[in-house]
């Protein structure tokens, strides 16, 4: 006689009678009620939960044979790419990776912008995204350090120095982070703790965190329509959702083959991809005595970077630099508020959203460029120009981007309301 | 999808700047399916280089990899050390090194992913005779390069024309342009090895895994389409 209330029985009853087993599954897969009417970005959430579990189990293998240490570090990476089988494998996956779970993250981050899926009753569901990418940015620049070449190291120093700015406390806060008076050994040791253990326990929470805000709310669509506002008189189930399982799962089933085929081309065919994955000076090992000629961060960090560039220092101080790039990241949170607009989705905003969406995503593409060069590129202004002359062009470009990239954010209560939108539909629409 | 595929392109299109300086880097002949190349390679590597330079990252057994025999690694190739498991390591002391030349030989192992095969083919054929060098020697792509003409018996002497920037052979060497040209790309195809044995393995592991993906992509199309016939 079965004794709980998904009427189960044998092993699973067995379990079901002391643990939700049968109940979870239904609540979070197989009655778990998606809209029917999900696009290829809806792709990039389950993909970027792939990616993170990939990351720890390819990290686990790593560090089995990686040593911390800053007299070993190196000539173990390599022993890993060569002694260790199938270790190149192993730690091109967990390199390539790292670049992808951007890719991913920034897709995923570029959809909730465009169908709106941070409003009401969603915002907490992106503000727990917001800092998953605050905190994936801080895991990929623990990791960075790691393989101690020359732009692990002096990408760290740059990084930790960015702490030096800050008036008062910074110098003893910069110190206090790195544990010397320079990116060393003591440094190497903490940033491998914070990468292979802090922020991974951090990130699952988070994610869980955000997955558990998801199926609470329910999931956004395309359209922007709330799908349960429109339910089945007799079951109570919405009209325009399906099960996430299995309807779902085979769908991202597609997309995950997609995303294998790109990752295998890149791991099997390209892994240092042109030096932006994995830089060419990063194959010289560490050395507090050479500074390379040119210190770029690894291509996901250089929007962020190129806006520290571009904001000229104040009364001799690089703090508003820094401010203005911490600034960058963190203007996300707010985006739930700024966004006046009735509807949510980009189907049915008008066109001064979608004009400001792209300034701000080519605002994102010209600054990440300009962050992987040096600011000298394009050559200097005409010495005879008034208040330009002499001046890097490339940084006058990237000033002008900056204030677009903000622009984007601050004058979003006021484009959004002024903004004619279209009427939205009671039910979704299918492609 | 369009800002997929622009992304892309910036990603092949733009390239980190290496500070190569101003001369034109001559391209490698790099083909790591010439065994005879790569073999003459480590030759030439471990009679020449491996003296200064060390290549600890690389053990001797790996060569193997370019066809070479157990038996013919311990006969030819294992100078500086006595068993093949060993790295390829020196015995010239660091502190040494760099009293005698100003700067310790940099360990040689992933040097080619580091400057690329062009510059190293590029560097070895640019030396010229300067007598304001310490070492009487001077290099047109790596200015002021600490380290001397290793291989003038065998290039001969090249000279500098200031305001062409051209290099022109003025003693020849033992052996002819073109031989000395094979010479050291055959030790830069080593090189390209050396910096990742498994290179050959890796791409072609790469099409069995991306066959197997496209039918893992074929059979999710056709298992999504199934279940997804009663959705309208």
């Amino acid at each position: 006689m079965p004794n709980n209330k998904n009427e189960t029985t044998g092993l699973i009853g067995w379990i079901d009678e002391r643990f939700p087993l049968s109940s979870f599954i239904k609540n979070h897969l197989t009655e778990y009620y998606a809209p029917k009417n999900f696009n290829f970005w809806y792709f990039f959430g389950a993909l970027a939960l792939f990616v993170f579990v990939m990351q720890i189990l390819t990290g686990i293998f790593l560090t089995m044979h990686y040593k911390p240490d800053a007299a070993l570090a190196f000539a173990s990476v390599e022993y890993i790419m060569r002694d260790v089988s199938f270790g190149w494998l192993i730690r091109y996956l967990h390199s390539t990776g790292a670049s992808l779970f951007f890719v991913v993250i920034y897709l995923h981050m570029f959809k909730g912008l465009m169908y709106g899926s941070y409003k009401k009753p969603r915002e907490l569901l992106w503000l727990f995204g917001v800092l998953i990418f605050l905190l994936l940015m801080a895991e990929a620049f623990f990791g960075y350090l790691l393989p101690w070449g020359q732009m692990s190291y002096w990408g760290a120093q740059v990084i930790v120095n960015l702490f030096a700015t800050i008036p008062f406390i910074g110098p003893d806060l910069a110190e206090w982070v790195r544990g010397d008076y320079l990116v060393s050994d003591a440094t190497l040791n903490r940033f491998f703790a914070f990468h292979v253990i802090a922020l991974p326990l951090a990130l699952a929470g988070l994610i869980f965190g955000h997955l558990i805000a998801l199926h609470e709310v329910g999931s956004n669509n395309p359209d922007g329509v709330e799908i349960k506002a429109v339910k089945d008189k007799k079951t109570g189930i919405p009209l325009d959702g399906i099960p996430f399982h299995p309807y779902y799962t085979v769908k991202d089933l597609i997309g995950l083959s997609v995303f294998l085929i790109v990752f295998a081309s890149i791991v099997f065919f390209a892994p240092e991809m042109g030096g932006y994955f994995l830089e060419h000076n990063n194959f010289v090992p560490a050395n507090p005595l050479v500074t390379p000629d040119h210190i770029a961060p690894v291509w996901y960090f250089t929007p962020f970077y190129s806006i520290l560039r571009a904001v000229p220092p104040i009364l001799n101080s690089q703090f508003p630099g820094v401010a203005a790039m911490g600034l960058s990241v963190m203007i996300f949170f707010l985006v739930p508020w700024l966004d006046k607009s009735p509807v949510r989705s980009i189907r049915y905003k008008g066109l001064l959203y979608k004009k400001w969406l792209t300034a701000f995503v080519l605002s994102f593409f010209v600054l990440g460029y300009l962050g992987t060069v040096p600011s000298n590129i394009w050559g200097q202004f005409n010495s005879l120009l008034p208040l330009l002359g002499g001046g890097d062009v490339a940084t006058f470009v990237a000033r002008i981007f900056t204030a677009i990239y903000f622009s984007f954010f601050i004058f979003m209560p006021y484009y959004s309301k002024k903004d004619k939108t279209k009427k939205v539909p009671n039910r979704v629409t299918m492609p | 999808m369009k800002k997929l595929i622009l992304v892309i392109c910036l990603l092949i299109t733009s390239h980190l700047s290496l500070g190569a300086g101003d001369i034109q880097l001559l391209k490698a002949p790099v083909n790591l399916e010439d065994k005879k190349s790569l073999q003459r390679g480590a030759r030439n590597f471990v009679n020449y280089c491996l003296n200064c330079h060390s290549a600890s990252y690389m053990r001797y057994n790996q060569l193997q990899l370019i066809g070479l025999s157990e038996e013919t690694i311990k006969k030819d190739l294992l100078f500086t050390s006595d068993k093949i498991g060993n790295p390829m390591s020196i015995s010239m002391d660091a502190v040494d090194a760099k009293k005698w030349f100003g700067a310790p030989p940099p360990n040689l192992t992933v040097t080619a992913r580091s400057r690329g095969a062009d510059w190293i083919y590029s560097y070895l054929r640019s030396f010229y005779r300067d007598p304001s060098r310490e070492m009487g020697w001077n290099n047109a792509v790596y200015k002021n390069s600490a380290m001397p003409h290793i291989l003038w018996e065998l290039q001969g002497e090249q000279i500098l024309d200031q305001k062409t920037k051209k290099l022109s052979l003025k003693v020849p060497g033992k052996l002819s342009t073109k031989d000395y040209n094979q010479f050291v790309g055959d030790i830069t195809n080593y090189m390209v090895f050396m910096a990742e044995p498994n290179q050959q393995k890796r791409k072609q592991i790469g099409y069995y895994v991306l066959a197997f993906l496209l039918l893992l992509l074929v059979l999710a199309i056709n298992l999504k389409k199934e279940y997804w016939k009663d959705i309208k």
